[in-house]
């Protein structure tokens, strides 16, 4: 009982430590995973003198859930996408940066200085931008893959070898593509049609999974995958032969930003940590591990020079347009909810 | 026994069952722990004997997140043992040694709780109770969720073995003028210590190990072992990964034998 | 794990009856903090109205039971027919976890059996053995099995180079996995109990049944089984409700594409649903299930009880 009662003792002395060591310099990342080099982060907390802590998600609505789950208050930066941003503004989660705070704040590329979702940047600043759309393995098929049809209206060597993300936004934007209707129609028979045909191409689906996206194509476990641009380069590099689709109905494009999130526990440091990504050749290092472009002038000349060539970046003459997620209002919202439930139930 | 027509004891098929059984349960872990020696990167291929996954987990690049995970792990699961198993002996004592009385099923009941609410449930309660009262989660709400579901594991070997313990012993002492302290202190306790340490030590595995709840309650940048592997995992199984599970498995192989030889000793 | 666990438990003595209220008040106050008002608040919480994107507000509706029960069509706007996306959930669940249920049983029955009718010097060790893949983390056990599952993997390698089957099998991402992966979740829990219930059998009944003519088999189903049947009713308690809310393997194993109530459940949350208010509901209606099946069987217990005396 002794020996119980002294490794008590010691285990809450520890706990007690552990809480009072990133009492002082900390910074808490809410981050998508596998996306930042840690060498990276380790730079910046050498650099800066913080402890650093990060959790992932694996969707942009994942990380909205968690937030609204009381995770506020707890995370200083998170890493939402475009539309997730104005989301995320609207829903009053962000703080506003302050004229001035940012230091690195000129070093916004101007095509990313003022975009639709964040106008003026209050909010955020540029982290990653590309694409999704999916990836064949050409061992298995060698036909045409640039088509929306390959995810849902697959040849029959493809059936039941389809992985899709687990994302609302991103299935329905694909699903809307392929079906030519605008992303927040409010046509019913529109809607009635869109769930029709996803109901069909479900039969055709084995997964939903996002963060195993890259693992199922490379293991070979699926023949086709729904995946983003960068992550589908990583696959390529695995040694998968697989070739990345730019349909001619569309594909989607996107944009992380790094967002300061209302009653971040270290305000400073976030702001610092913006600043930091901000640094061209800090940014072209995260470019160079998630292999998706950067929005900071004069980051090119840090980044990896096949970057510039990958495949998964240089969309053929073929490629239809690449289109940003749209929000809905809530009414429209509510029904591509029950849509996205009646597909994955 | 030599009068019946035939063995009543064995039923053809049945040892064959039992060694499938005994496959069913194994042979996974097996598989994991050969191939965590496996010197490829590639978990499907094998290239020979190797320890290179067991340095990786010590001192590759993710060493760092599986260390803190495995402390707090470990803290975790030290504490919530330590508090539940106390917790549940003065339970226990009250139960069994407290005469009958009005409150005591709904007490059983109570303590049955978390056994009888599926996991799941309990996360999500635990979640919206946290949430709802403003409680920052982080280490602490992983630690009193943790304690809750910990009490009825320590409770059972502990009411079991005191159960079997008559209270001629404590009667005796306290013929001798010992006080009813003295009596429990000195008598009750060591008699009933085998039980408190299986109790103690089923409450840190249980601890030790869960996943659900633990997810559902943790803060930010705060991972046990199974979060931080079920993150690794979900990315895709890699040697590693391999090589932490067939750690624990021998972690918990361990922990289980000494508790068995325990309880054993103590028949 | 369930029911009967903490047991009815005899008394043994009440040297410690003034104290007793003291030494059960940490455990009231821990218990019902921690276990009994959650559930209670949870409860509170499936008649709020849900707030767009996460969260809840404060104000009373059924709208979550509602929305289980009710389809109002693809716009919300049509009068209330029996909506199937839920129930077909949870009768999924029901389903996959009493197969899993019955596979543990056919599996489990004569490995209990056959542990009980050793010699009682090697019992504890049979038993050990059952046990210790118990003790090691579910996840890593689903993680196995989904490596053991893998189209490349184990199983598929070996079916393939001995000839029973000509190509891999499709495995992973199936109902049949998240099956295998249940069943061999909770195993254990179907051997031990029914081992208890055979080791108290008394054998003499099996001899005067064969003397009197009974076939092997006969003996088993007629006299036997009903004599075991309460440890083989708690094993199957103990292999079924938490094979119904489970998480992990459904989600590692059936690829999160066919839910169950658990994955259901955890997406109202953590994933992208994000509906509190019904999240809560689908909970309560689990454990309202569980309760159920837990109030069935101490009935069964409290009558078998009463007939043995």
């Amino acid at each position: 009982m002794k020996n119980i009662l002294k490794s008590t003792i010691a285990a809450s002395a520890l706990l007690a430590a552990a809480g009072a060591a990133q009492a002082e310099g900390k910074l808490a990342i809410y981050h998508w995973f596998e996306y930042i080099p840690q060498e990276l982060l380790d730079k910046f907390a050498a650099e800066h003198d913080v402890e650093i802590v990060m959790d992932t998600y694996d969707s942009n609505e994942a990380l909205l859930a968690s937030l609204k789950a009381g995770a506020m208050g707890t995370y200083d930066v998170a890493v939402p996408g475009d539309y997730m941003v104005k989301i995320m503004a609207g829903e009053g989660l962000l703080d506003t940066i302050g004229e001035g705070e940012l230091s690195n704040k000129g070093n916004i590329a101007p095509k990313w200085a003022d975009p639709a979702f964040d106008p003026g940047r209050r909010h955020s600043i540029p982290y990653q931008w590309g694409s999704t759309s999916f990836m064949v393995n050409r061992d298995v098929y060698q036909g045409d893959i640039n088509t929306t049809d390959i995810l849902f209206n697959p040849p029959a060597e493809l059936s039941g070898k389809i992985n899709m993300l687990d994302s609302q936004g991103e299935v329905l934007a694909m699903a809307s593509l392929h079906m030519g209707i605008p992303q927040c129609s409010t046509d019913r028979e529109q809607l009635k049609a869109l769930n029709d045909m996803l109901q069909e191409a479900k039969q055709h689906w084995a997964s939903f999974n996002s963060d195993t996206a890259k693992e199922v194509l490379v293991s070979g476990d699926v023949a086709v995958g729904q995946i983003y641009d960068g992550f589908g380069a990583k696959a390529r590099a695995e040694g998968a032969n697989v070739e990345y689709a730019f349909p001619t109905q569309g594909y989607v494009v996107w944009m992380d930003n790094v967002v300061l999130l209302k009653d971040a526990p270290n305000r400073e440091n976030a702001l610092k940590f913006m600043d930091f990504l901000l640094e061209p050749e800090n940014i072209a290092a995260v470019s160079n591990y998630a292999r998706y472009g950067a929005g900071v002038t004069g980051a090119g000349e840090h980044m990896d020079p096949e970057l510039a060539t990958q495949p998964e970046s240089n969309p053929p003459e073929t490629a239809g347009a690449g289109v940003f997620i749209e929000v809905c209002d809530q009414q429209t919202q509510e029904v591509y909810d029950r849509i996205w439930t009646a597909l994955k139930k | 026994m030599s009068r019946a027509r035939f063995d009543v004891k064995s039923y053809p098929g049945f040892v064959q069952l039992t060694v499938l059984c005994l496959l069913i349960l194994y042979l996974p872990l097996m598989v994991v722990a050969v191939y965590s020696f496996n010197a490829s990167a590639s978990i499907v291929n094998w290239e020979g004997f190797s320890l290179r996954w067991y340095a990786d987990v010590f001192t590759g690049p993710e060493s760092a997140k599986f260390k803190l995970a495995a402390r707090n792990s470990f803290i975790i699961a030290i504490t919530a043992a330590t508090v539940a198993t106390a917790i549940a002996t003065l339970a226990a004592t009250a139960m069994i040694r407290g005469g009958r009385f009005r409150l005591r099923v709904l007490s059983l009941g109570l303590i049955s709780l978390p056994l009888m609410v599926p996991e799941i449930v309990t996360a999500v309660a635990t979640l919206i109770f946290f949430n709802t009262i403003g409680f920052e989660r982080g280490t602490l709400t992983i630690l009193l969720a943790h304690i809750a579901f910990c009490i009825p594991f320590a409770y059972l070997p502990i009411s079991a073995r005191m159960q079997g313990i008559e209270d001629t012993y404590e009667q005796a002492a306290l013929d001798l003028y010992a006080t009813k302290r003295q009596a429990f202190t000195r008598v009750l306790l060591p008699l009933m210590m085998p039980g408190i340490v299986s109790g103690y030590l089923l409450a840190f595995i249980i601890s030790l190990d869960d996943f659900i709840i633990t997810n559902f309650v943790k803060g930010a940048g705060v991972e046990t072992l199974p979060t931080a592997i079920f993150g690794a995992v979900k990315q895709g199984l890699k040697p590693n990964i391999m090589a932490i599970s067939t750690m624990l498995v021998g972690f918990s192989i361990i922990m289980v034998t000494v508790s068995y030889f325990v309880g054993k000793k103590d028949n | 794990m369930a029911g009967g666990a903490a047991g009815g438990g005899g008394t043994q003595g009440d040297t410690y009856k003034e104290a007793r209220t003291w030494l059960l008040l940490p455990t009231w106050v821990t218990l019902s903090i921690l276990v009994l008002v959650p559930v209670l608040l949870m409860l509170v919480y499936s008649f709020l109205t849900k707030e767009f994107r996460g969260g809840v507000i404060w104000e009373f509706t059924f709208a979550a039971y509602d929305q289980f029960f009710c389809d109002r069509g693809l716009f919300g706007d049509e009068p209330c027919s029996i909506e199937w996306t839920y129930l077909n959930i949870f009768w999924r669940s029901i389903w996959q976890a009493g197969l899993a249920t019955i596979l543990s049983l056919v599996i489990g029955f004569p490995t209990a059996y056959f542990i009980a009718t050793r010699p009682a010097r090697v019992r504890p060790l049979w038993v050990f053995l059952i046990t210790i893949p118990y003790w090691v983390n579910l996840l890593i056990r689903t993680v196995s099995m989904r490596f053991m599952l893998r189209e490349e993997g184990p199983l598929n390698n070996f079916l393939v180079w001995s000839g029973i089957a000509d190509a891999p099998l499709q495995m992973i991402n199936t109902n049949f996995a998240v099956q295998i992966g249940l069943f061999y979740s909770y195993l254990p829990f179907m051997v031990l109990p029914i081992y208890a219930a055979v080791e108290r059998y008394n054998f003499s009944l099996s001899e005067a049944a064969a003397d009197l003519y009974a076939s092997k088999w006969t003996t088993l189903r007629r006299i036997v089984l009903p004599a075991v049947r309460p440890g083989v009713i708690a094993g199957c308690i103990l292999v079924f409700v938490p094979s119904l809310g489970a998480f992990l393997a459904p989600d590692l194993l059936g690829g999160a594409k066919n839910f169950m109530i658990g994955s259901l459940i955890e997406e109202q949350f953590k994933g992208n649903a994000g509906n509190w208010p019904f999240g809560a509901a689908a909970s309560m209606i689990l454990l309202s299930m569980v309760l159920v099946i837990l109030m069935i069987y101490a009935r069964q217990q409290a009558r078998a009880g009463g007939e043995e005396r």
